[in-house]
């Protein structure tokens, strides 16, 4: 049972997540899409009788279940399959993010930045709300995240979702190779 | 109360990826399939360590392949499934014909998909894996999640607004 608490490799989680597109085309003509659940939260929250965001909700119900099951599955997993061991993260990232002023490399998210002390500081600001806006704001605008464009999209050969994702990547290199620097620089690390 | 007015979703709509394509509604216990769908998803999330920031950062370092390996394996099941189902017609468990909507081209692919990489670089997270982080007991995600929702919102106001 070994497997159970290791951390599983790409070549087991790829093509898992990979059968999430059939599962859903077959159990329910569904395709895969996570950051519409977001939408589906403002239309059934706080339409604002804006038009993107009138339309029956209701039907969408299983987009909301399953990222609720993606919830309850992080917890599953953290509380009861976890890996004993600290994350193993590369040696040149490791020394790259010391040189930004992260200390912490023993969980999957740093407590340096993703902790409530900081809620209500500039780091906060710009990792939390900031971040988060443009993930929200950038995946409604694009039509779809990483599940949606990335895997559905290219998985069912469309040339748009490739072009989204290509986006996506040069928008990451950029922010990773160009502004994160002075911006964690700027937010006191 | 659900209004009148209020449309399904259309499929032609260029802002949803994810239309349901399915005829009649589900209820109840049929939902029930695409909750544990999701947990099996959460899991594989957290085992392979896909909502961890640094495995973000080391993808847009490019100093791992785990997640090119994670993204792409992914997306070669995807490929090959969808050719099966179209080659030997199989049908959805209700038997309808499975349908897999074309996407346009539109401006927001570009401009929206480059606002999202750069938050995806800076939060380490796409937004299912904002699930499983809260899941996995990083409740300050919490705000992040929220955060999100107010950017989808603020696309909703603005959307007739922006070029696309």
């Amino acid at each position: 049972m070994d497997w159970i608490t290791q951390p599983w490799p790409w070549y087991v989680a790829g093509p898992l997540i990979g059968l999430t597109v059939p599962a859903l085309l077959i159990l329910g003509n569904k395709t895969f899409g996570i950051s519409s659940s977001l939408r589906h939260v403002c239309a059934a929250c706080m339409p604002a009788d804006i038009p993107f965001f009138k339309y029956n909700w209701k039907k969408e119900i299983w987009n909301l279940l399953f990222v609720l099951g993606v919830l309850i599955g992080g917890f599953i997993a953290t509380n009861f399959l976890a890996n004993p061991e600290t994350i193993v993260i590369s040696e040149a990232t490791q020394n790259d993010l010391k040189a930004l002023g992260v200390t912490d490399f023993t969980s999957l998210l740093p407590a340096d930045i993703f902790s409530w002390e900081n809620l209500f500081t500039a780091k906060g600001l710009l990792f939390f709300v900031i971040g988060g806006f443009m993930v929200g704001f950038g995946t409604r605008y694009a039509g779809g995240c990483t599940s949606g464009h990335a895997i559905m999209g290219i998985s069912s050969l469309q040339w748009p979702s490739l072009l989204a994702t290509t986006f996506f990547m040069i928008g990451g290199f950029l922010m990773t190779h160009v502004f994160l620097e002075p911006l964690m620089k700027l937010v006191g690390f | 109360m659900l209004v009148a007015d209020r449309k399904e979703i259309d499929v032609q709509d260029p802002h949803c990826v994810a239309p349901n394509l399915k005829q009649e509604g589900e209820h109840g216990v049929q939902l029930i399939k695409y909750l544990i769908l999701g947990i099996l998803f959460g899991i594989v999330f957290v085992k392979a360590e896909i909502i961890s920031w640094f495995r973000i950062q080391e993808m847009f370092r490019l100093q791992s392949f785990h997640m090119y390996g994670v993204i792409g394996s992914a997306i070669i099941t995807g490929i090959i499934s969808i050719q099966l189902i179209k080659r030997l017609n199989i049908k959805s468990i209700h038997g309808e014909k499975i349908k897999v909507p074309k996407k346009e081209f539109r401006k927001g692919q570009v401009i929206g998909g480059f606002i999202f990489g750069l938050g995806w670089a800076m939060t380490g997270a796409c937004p299912g894996p904002l699930f499983a982080q809260i899941g996995s007991g990083f409740t300050v995600i919490l705000v992040t999640l929220l955060s999100a929702v107010a950017g989808t919102w603020v696309y909703g106001k603005f959307a007739r607004k922006l070029p696309n």
